[in-house]
């Protein structure tokens, strides 16, 4: 695999991680170009959510070497905030901030970390509104929207702070079905526009439309991985052939 | 077949004056008894308080009306406890019409009060000072009319305790010092409780985050102090402030004994608001600061933005219980020999020209308390509602 520090936005080597004696990830290693989109996919426990969250260092990972975008994460607070303003995150439970309107969740970020004055973060927020299709919406308060549209705030929330890189954990999960679509085309667009995006994930249409690389994890450690058309017509682990046949009907 | 739209009226016996008596009156023949003398109760309380009120002598408030709302406060200083007063009527008047909502109602309701008293009151002086009083109500709402924004609105009621703090004391510009010994009656019942509830407050959020804290150090010292401090009965926690404080302090520097009370207050009010802001922290979702973690804000970012917020307004019935529970509290001071409200309802009782008047003078302060307390219990439920807006 390359090094190439400016085509390799993400990089993780060997990554370890223990819950007590519980072994949840067991040296996972893999690297992300840029404007990748990467599916994530497997069993409930097989350390997926897990591994992604210790990419903005929301779990810490306590062997091995994860670099985004050039910035080693390790315990320097100043390395993780800079990461996690390269890095947004969108949640299987949206978490919304309840108390703010819709608007402001949304600019939080922009006035607070980028120290952007109010207009400015105001007219973004409204922008990235009408790109995820919910304009009307902005004064409204999260629990005052539909499941879906929730989600979508959370996507323009996190694309507030400009990141180079989206992360999408399990973010249709919590949906009904009828609200899977909407916020599936918001992704569907993202992914098209080059932003890097790696997501947790069981949609396959969504996969095998928008990826560029499926990665199958299982136990802890990524099995198998390859283009939607490999894993889909050509798998070549027995446990992935059955995880496949079990969730395609 | 009915259509979707097609609604359905309620059935008739279930609706009107009659069917909710009979629904919630008279269901049973023992509900039925229960109403019957329910109602003989209401009766006769109601007969009973009319006679009460009708025949009761007020001479003894009239009276002693100074001594209930000043103690002994120098009489040529009164003014400035009557300036004090009116520097918040103005404030109230100005935050009425920058606010409104909440603001208004209670803006309302102390002006319908000072016209009210007015209307009842003793001699000219005091109606004029209470007229006074609406008067400029008026004049901070036309004040604020002028206003562009609320910030310095806001600075002058952030000032404003200190102004009054200074105005009553003295000691500046010339105004001669009143001892805090000579405040009394609700003069010092509102410095207590004010300063109490504007300094617990703080503590107290300060306490709970430290007792969350992963500094050992931070957090042992929150759950010792919480946990002595709630395994004390406020009477000793005030003897203490009255005994011990003076103990830590540099010879020579000597603290006025309301202020040593109002230290015990604080403390005391804070470790309880410890723990109730506490239960507001945990009622808060682990998804929430990782969310706020997720958007690249700082620690103190998602405290102060994030969780706080969501916490506080959790807990807003349970801190406001507390700040009520203290106001009443404030009674206690009789204790270490100060005079507030209660304590000067005390000394009254006993004055010999109106002995046997203690209902007059219960009365009359119990509903004092009242409509203090149920001003804060109205006033947290408003806005219970209006931050409900964003609940989840």
């Amino acid at each position: 695999m390359s090094e190439n520090q400016s085509d390799d936005i993400i990089i993780a080597r060997d990554v370890h991680k223990w819950y007590g004696n519980f072994h949840a990830l067991r040296g996972v290693s893999m690297t992300l170009k840029r404007g990748e989109v990467v599916v994530i996919f497997g069993p409930s426990g097989s350390g997926k959510s897990t591994f992604i969250r210790t990419l903005n260092r929301l779990e810490e990972h306590q062997r091995g070497t994860i670099i985004v975008d050039g910035i080693e994460l390790n315990n320097d607070t100043r390395n993780i905030e800079a990461i996690r303003c390269e890095v947004g995150m969108v949640f299987q439970q949206f978490n919304l901030f309840p108390h703010l309107t819709v608007m402001d969740n949304i600019a939080l970020a922009p006035l607070w970390v980028r120290k952007w004055t109010r207009d400015k973060a105001e007219k973004m927020a409204a922008e990235l509104l009408e790109r995820v299709g919910i304009p009307e919406q902005a004064d409204k308060y999260p629990n005052q929207l539909s499941g879906g549209q929730q989600q979508r705030v959370a996507i323009a929330r996190a694309l507030a702070m400009q990141p180079k890189i989206m992360l999408f954990d399990e973010p249709t999960s919590a949906l009904d079905p009828e609200m899977i679509k909407e916020v599936l085309d918001v992704m569907t667009q993202l992914a098209k526009s080059g932003i890097t995006m790696i997501c947790v994930t069981h949609e396959m249409g969504f996969a095998n439309a928008v990826a560029n690389r499926m990665v199958f994890f299982d136990g802890g450690q990524l099995i198998e991985e390859g283009t939607p058309e490999q894993i889909f017509n050509n798998p070549q682990h027995d446990r992935t052939k059955l995880f496949l046949s079990q969730i395609l009907h | 077949m009915a259509t979707i739209t097609d609604t359905i009226k309620p059935p008739a016996t279930s609706v009107g004056v009659l069917g909710w008596l009979r629904k919630n009156l008279f269901n049973s023949w023992f509900n039925s008894l229960l109403t019957i003398a329910a109602l003989w109760l209401i009766y006769n309380l109601v007969v009973g308080l009319w006679d009460f009120v009708t025949t009761a002598n007020w001479n003894v408030v009239i009276v002693n009306l100074r001594l209930f709302m000043v103690g002994r406060y120098t009489l040529e200083q009164v003014w400035r406890v009557q300036v004090s007063v009116a520097i918040l009527a103005f404030l109230l008047g100005a935050s009425w019409r920058a606010w409104g909502g909440i603001i208004q109602q209670i803006g309302i309701s102390i002006a319908a009060l000072f016209v009210g008293l007015a209307l009842l009151a003793f001699e000219t002086s005091s109606r004029v000072y209470l007229a006074a009083n609406v008067g400029l109500i008026a004049i901070g709402f036309g004040f604020a009319h002028l206003l562009r924004s609320r910030g310095l609105l806001v600075a002058l009621w952030i000032a404003s305790p200190f102004v009054i703090a200074i105005l009553l004391y003295g000691g500046v510009g010339g105004l001669p010092i009143v001892a805090t010994d000579l405040w009394g009656g609700l003069l010092l019942t509102f410095a207590l409780a004010v300063s109490g509830i504007v300094l617990s407050f703080p503590l107290g959020v300060l306490l709970a985050l430290g007792r969350q804290s992963s500094y050992p150090v931070i957090k042992w010292f929150s759950i010792l102090y919480i946990e002595i401090v709630r395994g004390v009965p406020l009477v000793t926690m005030l003897f203490t402030a009255q005994i011990v404080l003076p103990i830590f302090l540099p010879e020579g520097i000597t603290v006025e004994r309301v202020v040593r009370v109002m230290v015990g207050f604080t403390a005391f009010t804070a470790a309880y608001l410890a723990e109730v802001v506490r239960g507001g922290l945990q009622a808060v979702g682990r998804g929430q600061s990782e969310a706020a973690k997720a958007i690249g804000l700082n620690t103190i970012q998602i405290l102060w933005l994030i969780v706080l917020p969501q916490a506080i307004r959790v807990v807003i019935p349970a801190i406001v219980q507390q700040f009520i529970s203290l106001f009443k509290d404030t009674s206690l001071v009789a204790i270490v020999g100060l005079l507030d409200l209660a304590g000067i309802a005390n000394s009254v009782i006993s004055q010999k020209e109106f002995l046997g008047l203690q209902n007059e003078v219960l009365v009359f302060i119990a509903a004092i308390y009242f409509v203090c307390c149920y001003v804060m219990t109205y006033a947290s439920r408003r806005l219970e509602k209006r931050l409900g807006v964003g609940e989840r």
